[in-house]
């Protein structure tokens, strides 16, 4: 285990149960992120995005098959913890959640301002006057205008929504705000004032990010390191600036190639084939039936390795070097 | 669709339902297979002396079953088949003919009564016939004699005389009453019906019936007209599992398809169907339906008719009309018109389909909801004046007194057949509920 | 490319009144307002705007699936509100539509079969046989093969990007002229997404449609079209070919646009974007003038806020609806 670390984690695993089988969503997931820094978290739909930010954030739901690993938030072990200081101390104050599309359930009868200020009313004990002080500096930051604090949230835009949802993630002065796709669904001039946003936050108040996205484009604007996510697996784990310049896994290097590009740069392509059912996958390397460097020795699980430093790539192209 | 009905598989309630639906099913089509649509109907008409065997208000055989009990099963013998029958020529035309028809009295308690039944065949003189009682104790009782007209009967339960002489008790206790007993009990033993006739013409001849008849008949008893009410359960459960289905068919896809057409055309076509809707809402069913039964025809064609046309315009309506609401606007319907559809094309085959999945619950809970409602109008006195059905068991029963008088299973077997009927629907229901419905799947 | 034009929008205003409890209007969403454009056959052409800006609006109003409170939609010369039920027909088979959500777009109680076959029936096209052949055709060129496996299959069973390709390829079954896709790969994967788009391309560029790209993403849009129409709030406010308007984009809205789309660069953590203030404004009360006016770093009281601008053509074919170029002046 890495020393100093914000957050490690090493194996974690979080499965399904369904009728069909075991949904392998977070399969044998590590990685360790330093204090200050933005993880950008990168994959198609349904790779386990979501359910890796469920797993560190311990929020399970009811048909868990298979929950385990080691998670690490500041040296302390989050795995060991019961449930209820788990609640206390490590959700909202520790590691908070901007969920998928959570700018669309927002209580619709509360208003902006109270929405905001509820958690910490509750959990840190302010009272009315503090917390709504609290609340403006906060909105200021994410850039809602005043005014707006006591409207409710259908008369917001969508990207008003989501600075919204932000300020509340913010709330609690977290060590670490797990961003679920937070601009997706915005337009580009929106998307852009919020990437800027938690910029400035992120220089400002010294948070740290773990920004679950399957744009690359827009990851690019915050992450400091890159994790690539494909069928439950982290596939490749790098530093942004060596991964944007050149990615290594050849599933990375496909969906690099497939973003289109507005200024210079080729004709973006496609990655032909489909990524396998995370029911039963199949044994070996997970990108095999996709890949074109697949040899015979994709058959069997390729380990995450080391393979420059900052970088990790799981793959039997890098790990030959290694063992020769 | 398909697999969805698959996963009913593993709900034991489902199958549970399942099975109780198909043994309905299975006595259903048994019913109509055994007694065809003119027999049933002639059985229950009754008349003539069809049911004339039959003990009335007989409970039904099983009631042996539980210990303590050893009611009379009814028993029938005749002259022709299991008695014995002598012809003595006395002289010239004049016969003597000595019928002794013997049984083995075994029960502990009297036979509910006593008929007997004569078939003489002459030309101009009737036969002379003189009724003996030969007792198991020896003792010799006079029943007395008569002329045996044609079809003659001797209702040996309705002779006042006959019961005064047997200390006021009704014939058919006294005569099978122990005289050595304290209390009133049958004695049990050989009994005899002795029965000497004369014939005055050539060619003349003489047979005896007699039926002493039990207390207990068949899986149902009979009812006051001595009527198996088997026939009634078996064609019931016909009647009311086809009642049930087609009212359910009918009303369901009608209430779906103009529900459809309401919400595509919109405007005024929409407003009419909601506001009839409220009206019928507010109208309560049942008085239309015995406004109906009573002034128009109680035919269970039209009183079916009139239910699915009530149905149609019932909640339900709301309900489709809320998803057809969003239906109309998904994105397949504007491609639909985008590639020219038509107006009709566009509500049957591109909306109705869609919901059909939505109904399929509701709609086999509203089969048991429609073969109640028509039990209940026959239990008003308005049900199909032919068709013999569980709710007209239920009204004879009630006009009976039955439950008064203490003939329980009059009720009981049509009773047991409703609820089973809601129950196994009630079941299949629910648990397809939870395969459509995937909120309430993890319940 | 001097054809005649195949479509020509004229000065197309579209507008919903909203309702409220049932009685009276609230107010009218000018949801298209005062749109002309004019497209030749075979060409292809993006629509770019933001979310809400009349793209989808405009698109179903060419398709006829909606009416135009003002101004024409012609096709090849016929003013679509002209055709009577008969040539309404004819036209909508010259059409065709692919949707943003393709499950969506699928009757999920159809197989492929029936969804293929549905505007050959309509439109009775061919005997049975003959019907099942281009059904087959079709099928082959989305490269749905082998059609024997695809052809029995329900929607639910194909993935988001082979549930597209089976509405490209009813769209294009009738072989239409033109095809207009709206958001045709927003919901997909990004892997998926190009693949699509390439489809689309080749079946364009195969059949000679004329191809309506509606997006929001101005990257893929210069990839795959010729000609980019920018719509801001219910108005085009520029149109020109490609390599014109991402080379030198002329309209403060396009330049503010094209300055804000990222690239995966490690750099891009490092700068804030430049970003026009504000928001798009409420279609139910545009503002005077320009509607881009409020957030215009070009901004000239005066005139911006008080005429609305018309479409100044300040080089061939490359159209700004921005009082800047009043003189056809043309900043570098
Ligand atoms: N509660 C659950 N039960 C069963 N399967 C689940 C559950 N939650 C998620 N899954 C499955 O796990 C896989 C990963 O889902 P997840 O939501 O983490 O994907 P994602 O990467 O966030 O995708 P997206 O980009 O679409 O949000 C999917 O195949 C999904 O269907
Ligand atoms: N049927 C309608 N009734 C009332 N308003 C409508 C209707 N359809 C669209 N609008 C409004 O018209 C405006 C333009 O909508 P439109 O769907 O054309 O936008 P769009 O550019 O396609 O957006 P998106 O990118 O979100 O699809 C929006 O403000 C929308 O709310
Ligand atoms: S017209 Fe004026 S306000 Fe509008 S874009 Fe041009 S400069 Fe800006
Ligand atoms: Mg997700
Ligand atoms: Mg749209």
């Amino acid at each position: 285990m890495k020393e100093n670390s914000l957050l490690y984690a090493q194996d974690l695993r979080l499965y399904f149960r369904t009728t069909r089988g075991a949904v392998q969503a977070v399969d044998r997931v590590s990685f360790t992120m330093d204090r200050r820094q933005a993880l950008a978290v990168l994959g198609e739909s349904g790779c386990g995005k979501s359910s890796l930010a469920r797993a560190i954030l311990r929020l399970l739901p009811r048909n868990v098959h298979t929950y385990s690993g080691e998670l690490f938030l500041n040296n302390q072990d989050l795995m060991s913890m019961g449930e209820e200081s788990f609640r206390q101390e490590v959700r909202w104050s520790g590691i908070s959640l901007v969920a998928q599309a959570a700018m669309n359930s927002l209580n619709p009868v509360v208003r902006v301002g109270e929405q905001v200020a509820e958690p910490l009313e509750i959990n840190q004990h302010l009272n009315r006057r503090e917390a709504r002080d609290r609340v403006r500096e906060l909105l200021q930051m994410v850039g809602v205008p005043e005014d707006f604090l006591n409207r409710y949230p259908f008369e917001l835009s969508g990207g008003m929504r989501q600075r919204v949802v932000i300020a509340m993630a913010l709330v609690a002065d977290p060590y670490l705000v797990i961003l679920d796709e937070p601009t997706s669904a915005l337009d580009v001039l929106t998307q852009a004032n919020i990437m800027n946003v938690l910029k400035r936050i992120k220089e400002e108040k010294s948070t740290s990010f773990l920004l679950i996205t399957h744009d690359i484009a827009t990851s690019s604007e915050l992450a400091d390191q890159v994790a690539v996510m494909y069928a439950g697996q982290l596939v490749e784990v790098s530093d942004a600036a060596s991964f944007f310049y050149q990615p290594l896994h050849p599933y990375s290097r496909k969906l690099m190639a497939s973003v289109p590009r507005l200024r210079g740069g080729e004709k973006p392509e496609f990655i032909p084939g489909q990524p396998p059912s995370l029911i039963n996958p199949p044994g070996g390397c997970r990108f095999a039936n996709r890949c074109p460097f697949r040899f015979d020795r994709c058959q069997e699980d390729p380990p995450l390795v080391k393979v420059e430093q900052e970088r990790w790539v799981k793959c039997w192209l890098y790990s030959a070097d290694e063992e020769s | 669709m398909m697999t969805a009905l698959w996963e009913l598989r593993r709900y034991p309630s489902a199958l549970v339902g399942l099975a109780l639906i198909l043994t309905l099913t299975g006595v259903a089509i048994y019913g109509v297979i055994a007694i065809p649509y003119n027999e049933a109907l002639r059985l229950w008409r009754g008349g003539g002396d069809i049911w004339i065997e039959h003990p009335r208000n007989a409970q039904p055989e099983w009631v042996n079953l539980f210990p303590g009990n050893n009611l009379p099963k009814t028993i029938i013998l005749s002259s022709r088949e299991g008695g014995t029958k002598r012809v003595q020529v006395e002289s010239g035309e004049l016969k003597s003919v000595q019928i002794s028809l013997g049984f083995d009295y075994r029960y502990d308690d009297f036979p509910s009564e006593l008929n007997l039944f004569f078939d003489p065949k002459f030309k101009e003189r009737p036969p002379h016939v003189s009724l003996f009682w030969l007792t198991p104790d020896g003792r010799r009782l006079t029943l007395g004699d008569r002329s045996v007209g044609p079809s003659e009967r001797y209702a040996v339960s309705l002779d006042q005389r006959l019961a005064r002489r047997l200390d006021g008790n009704p014939p058919e206790v006294g005569l099978f009453a122990d005289p050595a007993a304290p209390t009133l009990q049958p004695l049990k033993g050989e009994y005899t019906l002795l029965a000497e006739g004369l014939l005055f013409e050539k060619g003349a001849d003489l047979d005896v019936r007699l039926v002493v008849y039990g207390q207990v008949h068949g899986l149902a008893g009979t009812d006051h007209l001595r009527r198996d009410i088997t026939v009634a359960l078996l064609w019931g459960t016909a009647v009311a599992l086809a009642f049930g289905l087609l009212a359910a068919v009918g009303s369901s896809i009608c209430t779906l398809i103009i529900a459809a057409i309401g919400v595509w055309y919109g405007g005024w076509a929409d407003a009419s169907i909601q506001r009839v809707t409220e009206l019928n809402m507010i109208l309560p069913a049942l008085p239309i339906l015995i406004l109906v039964g009573t002034l128009y025809s109680r035919s269970i064609w039209v009183i079916l008719g009139i239910v699915i046309l009530l149905g149609i315009f019932s909640a339900s309506i709301k309900v489709y009309r809320a998803i057809f609401l969003q239906v109309r606007e998904s994105p397949y319907i504007e491609a639909s018109r985008a590639y020219g559809a038509g107006n009709l094309r566009i509500i049957l085959l591109y909306m109705v389909p869609r919901v059909i999945p939505v109904l399929v619950p509701g709609f086999v809970t509203l089969i048991p909801a429609f073969v109640f409602l028509e039990a209940s109008l026959a239990i008003l006195g308005l049900g199909d004046p032919v068709l013999p059905t569980w709710g007209k068991v239920l009204n004879d029963a009630q006009q009976n007194g039955a439950l008064y008088k203490g003939y329980y299973y009059w009720v009981l077997g049509p009773a047991v057949l409703l609820m089973i009927t809601g129950l196994g629907f009630a079941m299949i229901g629910l648990s397809m509920d939870r395969i459509f419905n995937p909120r309430l799947r993890e319940l | 490319m001097q054809d005649e034009p195949l479509l020509e929008v004229r000065d197309l205003h579209v507008w919903f009144g909203l309702r409220r409890w049932g009685f009276g209007h609230a107010g009218v969403v000018r949801a298209v307002d005062g749109v002309s454009f004019t497209l030749r056959p075979g060409e292809a052409a993006a629509v770019v705007g933001e979310s809400g800006s009349g793209k989808s609006t405009l698109a179903k109003a060419i398709l006829g699936l909606n009416r135009p409170a003002k101004g024409q939609v012609i096709f090849e010369g016929k003013p679509l509100d002209s055709l009577k039920p008969r040539e309404m027909r004819w036209y909508r088979s010259q059409l065709g539509y692919v949707q943003q959500d393709p499950y969506g777009a699928l009757p999920p109680f159809m197989s492929v079969r029936r969804i293929l076959g549905e505007p050959l029936v309509i439109n009775k096209v061919g005997s049975k046989p003959e019907r099942e052949q281009r059904i087959r055709e079709a099928l082959e060129e989305v490269k749905l093969t082998p059609v024997e496996d695809f052809l029995p299959k329900f929607p639910h069973m194909l993935s988001g990007g082979q549930q597209q390709r089976v509405v490209i390829a009813r769209s294009t079954i009738m072989q239409p002229r033109l095809l207009v896709a709206d958001e045709p790969v927003s919901m997909l994967d990004a892997s998926v997404r190009v693949e699509i788009l390439e489809l689309l391309q080749k079946q364009q560029e195969a059949h000679n449609l004329l191809l309506i790209y509606i997006t929001h993403d101005l990257s893929t849009a210069r990839h795959f079209v010729q000609r980019i129409l920018v719509m801001y709030a219910a108005k085009i406010v520029e149109q020109a070919s490609v390599e014109q308007l991402l080379d030198n984009p002329l309209h403060p809205y396009t330049r503010a646009l094209i300055a804000a789309i990222p690239e995966p660069d490690p750099e891009n953590a490092a700068t804030f974007k430049d970003v026009p203030p504000g928001e798009p404004p409420s279609l139910l009360h545009p503002p005077t003038g320009c509607r881009f006016h409020p957030r215009c770093p070009a901004f000239m009281k005066g005139i911006c806020d008080v005429k609305e601008p018309p479409d100044f053509e300040p080089q061939v074919g490359h159209l700004v609806a921005c009082w800047l170029y009043e003189r056809g002046q043309v900043e570098s």
